[in-house]
């Protein structure tokens, strides 16, 4: 960009004024309209995060609207070009802040398939468990902010509760409640402590009379169906053509779903259905969330039962750091520990796209490796990024109170579209 | 995952509809990725979408310094019928890094050129509205480009305002 451009954008920036501006009039009966452009954002507490959009009003309808984004981009996969592959995964945790597991999954299972390591079978169902109870927990908060928008405060109290308590038990197993880095590349952080199987039970028994609480005071609620029924509906085909998967798919009637569709991280063992909806408004999409949390239940629950006995972290010495009993008595042990303390494992070059199902849509991980100890490219295919396309055309030629419903059952998490 | 034979096939298809839309293939951990020339993204994608690949999953670049042709742009495909997974590549030079851009084809991929643009300078011809898309629009340079420093900028907060200027002039 030359510096001619430069200043011819500030000077178009500069330019604007708050005085009111005729853009397209419209004859209609003798009297004259015109629509408005208003700017909702950054700063708005239903953008659910620092979203810009730019709404284009004709009286209360809305006749366009763009979304502007990139306030809370911080360069992730930049900095994460920098970092050595195992200290990559905190950084790029912190990409869908409500998603964590999902971020370090999708990242160690693209190193993984690049370093071609196994990672053993209850590794394999740990993560699964925590990646679900993460699900339960990210849907909680799009439940409760939704029916936030939507004027219901009591819900959004409830669902915190709820998710305060899965927040513990990832406290329990890891030592954090977020961005708890307990997925490593080979593997989990460490196995999950005594007493954590009882606790996880215990919530998954309470979560699910909770969600049919939810489900009571929802489902059935005169505003709330006033307020989502037939509104906001997108067709299947100009979803995927959008780009579009996730909940907002599923809620049109496609049940596309990467879990079912190609299974990684032993999904095949589970019996677990997925919910679909039938028009494709937002109340489907309210729907189809709600039913995942039983799902995502189900799953949890058959993991705990199935969890097999062996290592949570692979053998492989050159991934993955040695037992701490082993230093003191080990020369090698110590070896390959300070090796991978401090330049960390080399990776052999190649490029690998690697998606998992992540409470969004499809979230997937391209890692590009040149051989050294740090990744030459890390992107994030973020469901939000790409979901966001759809806001458009979900909100055209609805009033403006739907697009804050509509914007809700999005569920967009801009930590992730700017990443 | 089309395997080796399937991705030869493939390409002896689209080669025999045009000879530059399947340069060669790399078949990498299970993993098919079909590298094309640039001009000839668009029909190979056309074709590739008449087979089956119709989703388009991701667009994303990636800069190969030092190698030469630097830049690169990968389209993620995905056939949901089988679950089949195909990368397309074209790789292009800094100095005339143009590609025709697929918006028309895949509507997702509006976004998504947008940030390779913002991010590595490519430029996607026909695209409807080519703007930066994460940085700040009068942002000058390509950060995602392997040359680009890292906290190559001062990080201006109110204290230090003054003395680094601001960035934007």
């Amino acid at each position: 960009m030359s510096a001619s451009d430069v200043s011819d954008y500030r000077r178009r920036e500069e330019s604007i004024t708050l005085a009111p501006v005729d853009q397209q009039v419209v004859e209609a009966e003798g009297q004259q309209l015109e629509l408005l452009t208003i700017n909702m954002g950054p700063h708005h507490p239903a953008t659910h995060g620092v979203l810009r959009l730019l709404v284009t009003l004709e009286g209360e309808v809305v006749r366009d609207c763009k979304p502007i984004v990139g306030y809370v981009h911080t360069g992730i996969e930049k900095t994460a070009e920098d970092k050595a592959y195992w200290k990559a995964i905190p950084v790029l945790e912190r990409m869908d802040y409500l998603a964590y597991y999902f971020n370090a999954m999708a990242f160690c299972n693209a190193v993984e398939v690049l370093l071609d390591v196994e990672v053993p079978k209850r590794a394999q169902y740990l993560r699964v468990i925590h990646l679900e109870l993460n699900r339960i927990a990210s849907h909680l908060i799009w439940l409760g902010t939704s029916a936030l928008d939507l004027g219901a405060i009591s819900i959004f109290w409830y669902c915190l509760r709820e998710r305060e308590k899965a927040l513990d038990l990832f406290e329990y197993s890891s030592g954090q409640r977020m961005h708890t880095r307990y997925i490593q590349v080979g593997g989990v952080f460490e196995d999950i402590p005594r007493g954590w199987e009882a606790h996880c039970r215990s919530f998954i028994a309470d979560m699910v009379v909770r969600a049919d609480q939810y489900a009571a005071i929802l489902d059935r609620n005169e505003i709330v169906l006033r307020r989502l029924r037939n509104i906001a509906v997108v067709d299947e085909q100009r979803l995927l053509a959008l780009g579009v998967t996730g909940p907002l798919l599923r809620a049109a009637g496609n049940p596309w779903d990467l879990r079912k569709a190609t299974p990684y991280s032993s999904y095949e063992d589970f019996d677990f259905r997925i919910p679909v909806g039938t028009v494709g408004d937002n109340y489907d999409r309210y729907r189809v969330r709600l039913a995942e949390i039983y799902e995502s239940c189900k799953i949890v629950e058959q993991a705990l039962d199935g969890l097999p006995e062996g290592d949570f972290i692979t053998k492989d010495r050159k991934v993955a750091l040695p037992p701490r009993h082993e230093l003191g008595t080990s020369m090698e042990a110590l070896i390959h520990h300070f090796k991978l303390v401090t330049e960390g494992y080399r990776v052999p070059a190649g490029e690998v796209y690697y998606p998992i199902e992540s409470p969004r849509g499809e979230l997937g991980c391209f890692v590009r490796a040149d051989g050294s100890s740090k990744p030459a490219r890390v992107h994030m295919r973020d469901p939000s990024f790409v979901n966001l396309q759809a806001l458009p055309e979900m909100v055209r030629d609805g009033y403006v109170a739907d697009l804050i419903a509509s914007l809700a059952m999005l569920d967009p998490i801009l930590g992730g579209i700017d990443r | 995952m089309p395997d080796a034979t399937g991705l030869e096939l493939i390409a002896q298809d689209l080669r025999e509809a045009d000879p530059g839309a399947a340069i060669d293939t790399v078949y990498f951990r299970e993993r098919a990725t079909l590298i094309v020339s640039p001009p000839s993204v668009r029909t190979a994608l056309q074709r590739l979408r008449e087979r089956g690949f119709g989703f388009l999953a991701s667009v994303h670049g990636v800069d190969y310094y030092p190698e030469e042709p630097r830049l690169g742009v990968l389209y993620e495909l995905l056939d949901m019928e089988d679950g089949d997974r195909l990368t397309l590549k074209a790789r292009v030079h800094t100095e005339e890094p143009t590609i025709a851009s697929v918006v028309d084809l895949f509507p997702t991929a509006n976004h998504q050129e947008r940030e390779v643009y913002d991010m590595f300078g490519v430029v996607f011809e026909g695209h409807p509205d080519l703007r930066r898309i994460l940085m700040p629009e009068d942002y000058e340079g390509y950060p995602q480009r392997r040359d680009f420093p890292v906290g190559g900028e001062p990080v201006i907060f109110t204290f230090n305002e003054r003395r680094t200027g601001s960035y934007t002039e």
